[in-house]
């Protein structure tokens, strides 16, 4: 069959160890090999050039009732922004909400090859599948919106943390999703009738539980169900002055939970929630404080969601946040509740430079991933679209790799932020194995993908090659050629075929969807009961609730065998 | 006999998903759960007289059957010969097919639009211009105990709306109001024997329930006190939804933005120095300002009566501020009321292929947006186009007789399942199968909720459904371009070029 050999490239693949050597990659019929047969095997002269392991990324927006409300919501983001159809691509349109087609071929340009959706209302999950079918190039998985419906705040409230799992058992089946996401745990639930929590001690209306109780069972749930990734979190009072204090009392809420071997929960977006001061004309960088505790421990991850200066779209399941934002803006809003479930809201943004919140926003992100000096803690994302749109990301790989790129770039910033930043006390720069890290083989460990951010035998053949020679080219002085280097893959190989050469794309693949069958010793059981407790719950019949097998174009079923 | 159960109705934005239906000899002879609307197709209406079963080309002025080879060949031929199609419909479609639908505009270079532009268009537009503060229905269900119903009229057009989502379900934190409205009725039947009904209940004297309250009376208003889910509908004239609300106010035509307005004006303190707005006397707006401030959970819906009378989008920009306003004081929403089964769906998949909901155009190579221009009237009316195809839709009956002639004078293909004003006039008339009732696929709900709608008997033999209809066509479509494209020589473009390069 197909065999592929990249031959004589500086290889970076950390999980293995692989610093910079050089040395060959072999792919054999979509995975990675000892070795082919040099006579039959299609050969890449990779001499000079940096090969990854394809790039992973833990959490983007890109498909589902929120973003494509989004793309209804914002005509004036796309027409600046077009794709022509071509022989082999299909049109679209891009900026910071892109139609699918488009998200998937400039993933693949930039040597991305799993991408995470980090946001599904369960009862609108066949709609984000239908629209991850129809993005292209990469694979990709979701995670169903766990934390306020209403059968976990029942359980929970109970302290029955067994049925609790079974269900959300159930319910990552049934959705085809990949991982439990939390967001603004009560808040969502509060929001349906327009509060909000505040702290995660608040009581959350109607049903007798706090924040911390959510946060702290499903946790526990995640480990007895044996789920390859942690909980995955948006805290409490995102976005707000003075939240650092929330976030580290979500943090020290799960230490007893850690028992030393995985860790029991992602931060996502960490930046949105590291904001010091108490309103804000004085808001500041919580990003010592932040980094302080998680260099002290090791029980959870995280991702940056950093503000890259540029229009894009503000889109989260925290209802409440984004109606703060409305608040804020008097822009155009979109508010999105779902019984039972979650809630949802939408705002277009514009990060400003001169904006001293904006530039201080900007600061926090890179504080955090430099300031934090484990690199597999911390790992690279904008929360596309919410910190900027995501093919900005070679912008924040020059920033992370060189501190004349960022210096460069707070020069230019509000000067209240120039002066309240970090930044210039910080000299780390990443290496190049670093950032293989942050971009692709800590996402990949912290999501428990096996087969993908390496290049060991037996992992998917996914490989980005980029137009970077460590010996030649010094990355923390020529930052400009090393982004226009990661921006451009000179390959993106995906299960051994090669789907961009030199930044373009020369082939198009679908990309799977991956998803959690979770075992249960014993079964959830859908009984009569459960059958009327679903009727008066949501509005569609429990037959009807399923993502069934055939809405899912390419899946790839991972089963996971949970210990209750 | 067979019977299935958690059938989804292919009618209305309601797509009510919990019809049981029963199944004998590949007909189906019962249902429950059904409205009247929803009976009448399943039952009878979708095996009509007037059913395609195959495929037509006009021939001499006559449509004669022909083989499906030959009409989709045919089709193909008349779509890439034109040199700007408009494709159009698709509202009672599947997702699937209107997936395809897509592919083939793009392919093609053709204008793409979908009933969205004749129904909601404006509506969409407002959400452009300020957004849209919403929910799913469920979540007013549980939750709402205000619901206003603004320029619709559910009871007729979309039947289980009032006993499914809102005032006559029963929600967690809410109550069915279905008890109390069953009282007003028998109030309405008739005195005599209510006040028979009332001796028996040894009540000494009856007093009727008040009846809904109709600003056109003289009188003062009668506060709106009552405890529990309070309706209020809003319309030009008293239809049978504003016969069961708890609360009328009877609008003068095109005169819903002043209303809007003096709402707005209203729950944001401010005084009105008139005595009418709109025809309605301002004593009465306090009243229904009152009830949006003071409620838990408010909900309006709106319907053509808000999208095409005059002001149009304005009138659902004015809608949508008035939500924004009183959100600052509790919690409010405001959802469209969406007709077609799955014209959401068509905006929806629209958008995720393409950024743009309807009123598209690919005559660039990418994707255009501009309601006015690419909307299928407004194209129509001008000529712009040299072919159409039309899928389960009825322009026939629906457009303006302008944009019907410009339409005739071009090849026009028609895809829909039983005879229609539209496919009589037809030169390629395709049968197809019911979605929802031959074969299955993915609709969305007024509130984008997906459902997977059921197949629940066989589709007559030899016919085909959209999806599989439309990917034939662009199959062929595509072998005829590419037969050209080797007939003629390339022109030497840059792309070419680049192309050859490598
Ligand atoms: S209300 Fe609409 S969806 Fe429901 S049964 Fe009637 S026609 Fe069908
Ligand atoms: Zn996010």
């Amino acid at each position: 069959m197909t065999e592929l050999l990249i031959k004589n490239g500086f290889v970076f693949d950390p999980i293995n160890k692989i610093n910079g050597e050089k040395m060959d990659i072999a792919i054999k019929d979509g995975k990675i090999v000892a070795a082919v047969n040099e006579k039959t095997a299609e050969i890449i002269d990779a001499s000079g050039l940096t090969v990854m392991p394809g790039a992973v990324d833990i959490h983007t927006h890109i498909a589902g009732g929120e973003v494509n409300t989004g793309r209804i919501l914002r005509p004036e983001d796309h027409v600046k922004d077009v794709e022509r159809k071509t022989a082999i691509t299909r049109s679209g349109v891009g900026y910071s909400i892109p139609s699918t087609f488009t998200t998937g071929y400039r993933y693949s340009k930039m040597g991305y090859t799993t991408v995470m959706n980090p946001s599904m209302a369960p009862l609108e999950a066949k709609h984000t599948h239908e629209e991850l079918n129809d993005i292209p190039m990469v694979d990709k998985a979701t995670y169903p919106l766990l934390g306020d419906w209403w059968f976990v705040l029942e359980y929970l409230s109970k302290d029955k943390i067994e049925e609790c799992a079974r269900h959300i058992a159930w319910m990552l089946s049934t959705t085809k999703g990949y991982a439990i996401k939390i967001v603004n745990p009560g808040g969502l639930e509060s929001w349906g009738f327009g509060g909000n929590v505040h702290s995660i001690d608040d009581q959350v209306p109607n049903f007798c539980i706090t924040p911390r109780e959510i946060v702290r069972g499903l946790a526990k749930v995640n480990k007895l169900l044996n789920l390859p990734h942690s909980i995955h979190l948006h805290t409490n009072n995102l976005g707000l002055p003075g939240n650092y204090s929330t976030t580290l009392d979500t943090m020290k809420a799960l230490e007893d939970i850690y028992t030393g071997d995985k860790p029991v929960c992602h931060i996502t977006h960490l930046q949105f929630s590291s904001f010091a001061g108490d309103g804000w004309g004085n808001m500041k960088s919580a990003a010592d404080e932040i980094s302080k505790y998680i260099n002290n421990h090791n029980h959870m991850t995280f991702d940056m969601g950093q503000v890259i200066f540029s229009e894009t779209t503000t889109m989260t399941a925290d209802g409440p946040f984004e109606f703060t934002l409305y608040q804020l803006s008097g822009h155009k809003w979109v508010n999105a509740d779902v019984e039972t479930e979650t809630s949802g809201g939408i705002i277009p943004m514009h990060y400003k430079r001169t904006s001293a919140v904006n530039a201080i926003q900007w600061s926090i992100g890179l504080e955090l991933a430099l300031l934090i000096t484990d690199p597999w803690k911390i790992f690279m994302t904008t929360d596309h679209p919410n910190g900027g749109p995501f093919f900005a990301y070679p912008k924040i790989m020059a920033w992370l790799t060189s501190r004349k790129a960022r210096m460069a770039m707070l020069k230019k910033c509000h000067k209240k932020a120039q002066k309240r930043s970090l930044l210039p006390s910080i000299d780390r720069e990443l290496s190049l194995y670093e950032l293989a890290i942050v971009t692709r083989a800590g996402q990949a460990k912290a999501l428990g993908l096996p087969n993908k951010g390496h290049l060991g035998v037996g992992a998917d053949g996914d490989v980005a090659i980029y137009n970077i020679n460590p010996e030649t080219l010094d990355i923390s002085k020529k930052f400009r050629t090393a982004r226009r280097a990661f921006g451009n893959a000179a390959y993106t190989i995906k299960d051994g075929e090669i789907l961009v050469k030199d930044g373009e794309i020369v082939k198009t693949a679908s990309g799977r969807t991956m998803w959690l069958d979770v075992n249960t010793a014993e079964p959830c059981v859908v009984d009569e009961d459960m059958k009327r407790r679903f009727r008066e719950y949501w509005t569609v019949e429990y037959d009807n609730y399923p993502v069934f097998d055939h809405c899912v174009k390419v899946p790839e079923k991972i089963t996971v065998k949970a210990s209750v | 006999m067979t019977e299935v159960k958690s059938v989804v109705c292919p009618i209305c934005g309601c797509l009510c998903d919990d019809l049981e239906v029963t199944v004998e000899n590949n007909a189906i002879v019962k249902m429950k759960n059904g409205c009247s609307v929803c009976e009448a197709k399943m039952i009878h209406g979708y095996n009509s007289e007037e059913r395609i079963l195959k495929p037509m080309i006009r021939k001499d002025g006559k449509l004669v059957p022909v083989t499906m080879d030959e009409a989709i060949h045919k089709a193909a031929q008349i779509l890439t010969d034109a040199k700007y199609p408009l494709l159009f419909g698709w509202s009672s479609s599947t997702s699937e097919a209107q997936r395809v639908g897509v592919e083939l505009a793009e392919e093609l270079g053709s204008a793409l639009d979908n009933c969205c532009s004749v129904c909601h268009g404006p509506s969409v537009m407002a959400t452009q211009e300020i957004g849209i503060p919403t929910c799913t229905l469920g979540q007013i269900r549980h939750r709402a105990d205000l619901i206003v119903y603004w320029a619709c009229n559910p009871w007729s057009s979309h039947p289980r709306h009032v006993e499914r989502y809102t005032s006559f379900s029963e929600g967690r934190f809410e109550k069915s109001e279905w008890k109390d409205y069953i009282q007003k009725v028998k109030a309405a039947s008739g005195k005599k024997k209510l006040e028979a009904a009332a001796r028996q209940s040894r009540v000494i004297k009856y007093q009727p329930p008040p009846r809904p309250q109709t600003c056109t009376v003289d009188a003062p208003p009668q506060t709106i006190q009552k405890m529990g889910r309070k309706m209020i509908v809003f319309d030009v004239r008293k239809t049978m939804t504003a016969e069961a609300a708890d609360y009328f106010v009877q609008v003068e035509p095109n005169k819903d933005y002043e209303i809007l307005e003096a709402l707005r004006c209203l729950i944001n303190d401010q005084e009105l120095d008139v005595e009418k707005v709109g025809g309605v006397p301002v004593e009465y707006l306090k009243e229904v300002a009152d009830a949006l401030v003071n409620c838990e959970f408010g909900v309006i819906f709106f319907g053509l009566g808000l999208t095409a009378s005059a002001g149009r989008f304005r009138n659902i920009e004015i809608a949508i501020s008035l939500t924004r306003d009183l959100n600052k004081k509790t919690k409010f929403v405001i959802s469209p009321m969406r007709g077609h089964f799955n014209v959401t769906g068509a905006n929806v998949v629209f958008a995720w292929q393409t950024g743009y909901p309807y009123a598209l155009d690919f005559s660039q190579g990418y994707p255009q947006y501009n309601p006015g221009e690419f909307t299928a009237i407004d194209l129509l009316r001008r000529g712009d186009n040299d072919a159409t195809l039309v899928i389960s839709a009825d322009p026939g009956a629906h457009f303006p007789k302008s944009a019907v002639q410009n339409m005739m004078k071009h090849p026009l293909i028609v895809i829909n399942p039983d005879l229609n004003c539209i496919s009589r006039l037809g030169d390629v008339v395709f049968p197809t199968q019911w979605c929802g009732i031959e074969y299955e696929g993915t609709a969305y709900r007024m509130d984008h909720v997906p459902i997977v709608l059921r197949k629940v008997v066989e589709p007559p033999e030899g016919v085909l459904n959209d999806e599989e209809l439309l990917t034939k066509i662009l199959a062929e479509v595509k072998r005829i371009k590419a037969e050209k494209a080797a007939k003629t020589p390339p022109k030497s473009t840059c792309a070419t070029k680049k192309e050859e390069a490598n």
